[in-house]
């Protein structure tokens, strides 16, 4: 090691935004981490660092390039344009301000890769069609917003000056407000987790196992350490006060570093720390640690038969839970049904693929008293939980635990559970240093959690009439090594195993199973794309069965209100699938007409057809108090504070929450500012998930509103309907000769700076479910319906997705555009699931082999947004964000069938196994 | 600690003389290099390619078209280049994103000789010379000689591979290039054909070119099928020639893409579909 060469520094020029620059670099060393750290220009971000992504594209001598491709010994002498570079005096180009105004910016990881791409094509294409606009942006990934926003964008920019929406006062509610963090978005401003670290910070590096199932020993780690410049220590479970984790108290089964043995690929066995050079330079084969393969247990059928010793000693089964839900006699009704279909469905682990891998870094706070607190910065859904954890594992008190998030690209539950976090945690409490480290994209895909692997055995029965009578649902979930939201998806899924309809007798039964594969967690609607692949597949046969069309079937059957879940809730309002349904009715009947008409003989290989599906999601945890606290403060300056403990991923809570709050408030969202997320400085809002911050959090923020304005109105004995207005630090209450006038700069203020202050706190009311699952585990409902056009090509397999509709309940849609945006994602995502996404550990922990959409692979989609009022929801609103994924794939896959005949039973459908079984139907 | 070398010659000759005394990784576009140290450090000395001017770009003389190893995919699509090189410009069109194609070169792609590089099937159909330049002098060989297998080819430690050479076709040859992935863009192939096809003045088969890829370690040509197709008339029967035996000796494999069996299937699919294009035009 000590002999090992390294790459000579030497002075490099170039132009950088229209600067002149010079820096002495290592000319081997990626450009992009040149920028980023030499530089200090974060806005150019890293995703893959294998060109696979596109985040880091800036443009080179007039053409785009990745910038962790590019040797920065060969831009010398050269002009280069990052993201810093677009907006000119601070103000933001027509292009950026064309991505604000049409919400193409979510997460905001790709908006940098995808500005400059855009910017690229621009110049070659000032006109550009909307193909050229694809083909110019291909090589950049989006994981939010289904790409259409973001083409959208770009073509408005090409048309001319773009207008950004404006909210009037008192009308935030129902406006296409822009995001209010978007600028930072466009800009390269926003810091995201790997986008700052204390100067002195040591890096942190795990080391991971290369096997699904082993047990090792550790060798003379002090001497490797004496011999390995620049390494500081090597973390091993011994250090870890309190080395186990998990989501709930009953299982905290995860070790932060593995104890002797792991349990799958990817594990954390000990952590490098040092400089880190030293720490990137170290080949894990060097380390002193002895392995002790033995036979993994991989897949759901291997975990039931508990081949070899169980996962846990605990769970001598490999069962970590089961999830029941039984209403009336499923048997005798089945026996009695006049038509049944039945059939088994299975799906593969999917990676979450945020563009932002996990990143962070953690380091000691001094306290008055002498003692030390630990502030954690990282990308997080959920900083109270983290912070909950992070005190567990060090065994310290919580309130010495400060969690920052960071902005954060994306999650879509990945970033649900504790991953870099307790690593920089341990390293920093006991090195008494500001550590900080970076997961490289093979890592992140490696040891974070997937979409649970699905095997499901259902049936559905209806009787003469259409009318479904039974649903039969036995579904095992592969959750991996350890428990994680393993039992939130066998728990949900059998509520939601029958599907958005009004059935009489339901069996659902679920098991969350241990294997040695990778961690089963949260995403995107906890098991129930899972299960609603199973049933719409299954409603598709028995509409066909009845000689229906799938559409009347569906709305023969969808659940009202006034009509019964399989819990037993009776549901009161808010329920629009019947709405979504006649929404999609014509433009339905119209493409099955088209398809239907087409001639075959004429067609070559190819094949069209349209599927439908459709879904419910009940909206915030299942059972589980979920309160979230929110807390909106006046300032002697004029501004409205939102203390915002709800992290916005992309989704867009920053922005809805303000809408709701300053409505509530009375006063114009300009004038708020927010703290967002710091445990320290804001109250507990729960996690990011379970599509509850617009229903729950949405909710605390028209009460704090509500709060604040009773109470500045109270200040001048003003009437509950007086108009408020701020003009500087005047805040006027009232209207004409009775306007009452109070200066706030005049006022005490609080430690916050604050001289009112409204709180609010919302729980959505639930009720626990008995032994056979019958209570009120929701407060209410998300319901939805899409179509999906296909085109398949018979000799190969392949499907395009043409054209996909969407009609969604959403109650009220605080902000159509965001709402249309996280429709639009879901769909991708959908796409994604159905057609492409299958994670293979240590096969596919790249974004080369794990595929998911490109701009290409998402076609025009029409979205309807339909807002059957929720009146427990805040201004009648409800969760979307989950929703909108959930019916896509089974869309598709019935699509699929109405143009070959071929039931599709396994995801993804991928060519080869669609050619496997079309070529299996001609010889059948 | 010694230090690694990075080299950045402004002539050939200097490059070559680079090589000659040390162990130096040529990098030119970067697109294989660094998604090959992804999370490590650079621990190769390096000679960097990138102000070889005289190797970008397309010339032509009587005895062919000259591509200079630097030529990237995005000078090749947009080049002014004759219809019998139309697989070549369609390869340049499918390879990667824009930024692949904006920094990736064609001596790059098959220098790294990835079962799975879509310019071999191409070069391999328009029966591409490669030229490799040492301080020991200079030689040529046909592409099919210089790729050995998976990451493997001929070129000697102390070589630059200088160029790619094409034979002058005659004024009525066609080629094309079909790419198979599971998605739109970005995508490695699962599959990839190439056809070229010389026809003689009646508009019959004079010779033809077949090249399949990704489905050995190497891209093959398919000799048995040329054969059959050469002397055959234009017309629709063409597609309907290959059959599964002239693809036996493919030996495809099952990855994370697709199943060896479908890979097989799907690329006498594509065979056919290449030549029934060709006829179309």
């Amino acid at each position: 090691m000590n002999d090992r060469s390294r790459p000579a520094v030497q002075p490099i020029g170039f132009e950088l935004n229209g600067r002149g620059v010079q820096v002495a670099v290592t000319a081997s060393a990626r450009l992009s981490d040149v920028l980023r750290d030499t530089l200090g220009l974060t806005g150019t971000k890293v995703g893959c660092s294998a060109g696979d992504c596109g985040a880091c594209t800036v443009v080179l001598d007039g053409q785009q390039v990745c910038a962790c491709t590019v040797a920065a010994g060969q831009v010398h002498g050269r002009r280069l344009t990052t993201v810093e570079g677009l907006a000119a005096d601070g103000t933001l180009a027509r292009l950026q301000q064309a991505f604000l105004a049409h919400g193409a910016a979510q997460c905001g990881a790709c908006t940098p890769g995808m500005l400059m791409a855009a910017a690229d094509t621009l110049a070659r294409h000032p006109d550009p069609s909307a193909e050229q606009v694809a083909d110019g942006l291909a090589g950049v990934l989006c994981r939010c917003t289904g790409y259409r926003a973001i083409v959208a964008a770009v073509l408005a920019a090409a048309g001319g000056p773009v207008s950004l929406p404006q909210a009037a006062p008192g009308r935030a509610v129902g406006a296409r407000v822009p995001r209010l963090d978007g600028a930072a978005r466009l800009d390269g401003r926003e810091c995201y987790a790997a986008d700052e670290a204390p100067a002195d910070a040591l890096w942190l590096r795990a080391v991971r196992s290369p096997h699904a199932r082993a047990r090792f020993r550790l060798g003379d780690l002090a001497a490797w350490i004496a011999s390995h410049p620049g390494i500081v220590d090597v973390l091993t479970a011994a250090d870890v006060p309190c080395n186990s984790f998990g989501i709930f108290d009953a299982v905290k089964d995860q070790p932060v570093l593995g104890d002797a043995r792991v349990r799958f690929h990817g594990e954390a066995v000990v952590a490098l720390v040092g400089t880190q050079e030293a720490v990137s330079a170290v080949h894990d084969e060097e380390l002193p640690i002895e392995w002790s393969v033995e036979e993994p247990v991989l897949g759901i059928e291997q975990g039931l038969a508990v081949t070899g010793a169980p996962l846990h000693d605990f769970a001598p089964d490999n069962v970590l839970v089961r999830g029941r839900v039984i209403r009336g006699e499923v048997d005798e009704a089945l026996r009695r049904a006049a038509f049944v279909a039945e059939g088994e469905f299975v799906t593969s682990h999917v990676e979450h693929a945020y563009i932002e891998p996990e990143a962070g870094y953690a380091m000691r706070m001094p306290m008055p008293d002498g003692g030390d607190r630990l502030r954690v910065f990282a990308c997080t859904q959920t900083p109270y939980m983290d912070r909950d954890e992070i005190a567990r594992i060090l065994a310290i008190e919580p309130d010495r635990v400060q969690v920052v998030p960071s902005a954060i690209g994306g999650g879509f539950g990945g970033k649900l559970d504790l991953s870099i976090q307790p690593l920089l945690a341990v390293a920093s409490w006991k090195l008494k240093r500001p550590v900080r480290g970076v997961y490289t994209r093979p890592e992140s895909m490696l040891c974070t959690t997937k979409r649970h692997p699905a095997r499901m055995r259902v049936r559905f029965g209806c009787d003469r009439n259409g009318d479904l009578v039974a649903v039969d649902f036995l579904g095992d979930f592969d959750t991996g090594a350890y428990a994680s939201w393993g039992s939130t998806v066998a728990n949900r899924v059998p509520i939601h195993a029958s599907g958005p309809y009004a059935v009489p007798n339901v069996r659902a039964l679920t098991r969350a199973v241990y294997t040695n594969g990778p961690v089963g967690g949260a995403f995107r609607g906890f098991g129930v794309p899972q299960s609603t692949f199973a049933h719409e597949t299954l409603v598709d046969e028995l509409a066909r069965a009845c000689g229906m069309d799938p559409l009347a079937f569906r709305l023969r059957n969808a659940i009202r209100a006034g009509q019964a879940t399989a819990t037993g809730q009776v549901l009161t309002a808010s329920a629009g699938l019947v709405a979504c349904l006649l929404r999609l009715q014509p433009a339905w009947e119209a493409a099955r007409r088209r398809v239907e008409a087409l001639d075959p003989a004429s067609a070559g290989a190819l094949r069209r057809g349209v599927g439908i599906a459709c879904m419910a999601y009940g909206i915030g945890n299942t059972v589980i108090a979920n309160p979230s606290t929110m807390r909106v403060g006046l300032r002697r300056n004029g501004r409205v504070v939102l203390y915002n403990g709800a992290v916005d991923l992309g989704q867009g809570s920053s922005t809805v929450l303000v809408q709701i709050c300053a409505d509530a408030l009375g006063l114009p969202v300009h004038l708020f500012d927010q703290v967002t997320g710091d445990t320290d400085r804001t109250a507990d809002a729960g996690k990011s998930s379970a599509s509850r911050q617009t229903f729950v959090s949405g909710n605390a923020a028209r009460i704090a509103g509500s709060v604040l304005r009773e109470r500045l109105l109270a200040l001048v004995c003003a009437p509950a309907d007086a108009r408020l207005r701020l003009v500087d630090t005047q805040l006027q209450v009232g209207e004409g000769s009775g306007t009452r006038s109070l200066d706030l700069s005049a006022l005490d203020a609080d430690r916050n700076g604050d001289v009112a202050v409204g709180e609010g706190s919302f729980d959505p009311p639930t009720t626990p479910l008995d032994g056979d699952g019958q209570g009120m585990p929701y407060a209410t409902y998300g319901f939805g319906a899409q179509f999906a056009e296909v085109e398949v090509d018979i000799e190969l397999g392949t499907v395009r997705v043409l054209h996909v509709e969407a009609a969604h309940d959403v109650g009220r849609a605080i902000n159509p555009t965001q709402v249309e945006g996280q429709i639009v994602g879901g769909i991708a995502q959908g796409i994604g699931m159905a057609l492409m996404e299958e994670y293979v550990a240590g096969r596919s922990d790249n974004l080369h082999d794990y595929l998911i959409p490109t701009v290409g692979d998402v076609p025009p989609v029409v979205v309807h947004v339909i807002e059957d009022p929720e009146p427990l929801g805040p201004f009648g609103a409800k969760g979307v964000g989950e929703p909108a994924m959930i019916p896509t794939a089974p869309a598709i896959t019935n699509a699929i069938r109405h143009a070959t005949g071929v039931r599709v039973t396994r995801l993804p459908v991928t060519p080869d196994r669609l050619r496997a079984q079309l070529l299996g139907k001609a010889k059948a | 600690m010694s230090s690694l070398p990075y080299v950045q010659p402004a002539i050939l000759a200097d490059a070559l003389s680079a090589l000659s005394q040390q162990r130096l990784v040529p990098l030119a576009g970067g697109t294989d290099f660094y998604p090959a140290r992804v999370g490590q450090p650079v621990a190769d000395g390096i000679l960097d390619l990138s102000r070889l001017t005289d190797l970008c770009g397309l010339s032509t003389s009587v005895s062919g078209w000259r591509l200079g190893a630097l030529t990237t995919w995005s000078a090749l699509r947009r080049a002014p280049l004759p219809a019998a090189l139309c697989a070549l410009q369609r390869v340049a069109a499918e390879v990667g994103g824009v930024q692949i194609q904006n920094a990736g070169t064609v001596g790059g792609n098959l220098c790294n000789a990835s079962p799975a590089a879509d310019g071999v099937p191409a070069l391999l159909a328009l029966d591409a010379q490669v030229e490799l330049q040492s301080v020991r002098g200079t030689r040529t060989m046909p592409l099919g000689q210089f790729i050995l297998g998976n990451r493997r080819t001929a070129r000697a430690p102390d070589e630059l591979l200088t160029a790619v050479l094409l034979p002058h076709s005659g004024a009525h040859t066609r080629s094309t290039f079909h790419k198979l992935g599971a998605r739109r863009y970005l995508v490695i192939s699962v599959l990839m054909v190439a056809a070229r096809l010389d026809l003689d003045d009646s508009g019959r088969v004079a010779a033809a070119a077949v090249a399949v890829g990704a489905c050995s370690e190497v891209a093959q040509r398919l000799p048995l099928l040329e054969q059959r197709l050469a002397g055959r008339r234009l017309d629709a029967a063409l597609r309907e020639v290959p059959h599964a035996h002239d693809l036996a000796a493919l030996t495809p494999r099952s990855d994370v893409r697709a199943s060896a069996a479908y890979r097989r299937d799907a690329a006498l699919t594509l065979v056919r579909r290449a030549l029934g294009a060709l006829c179309d035009e």
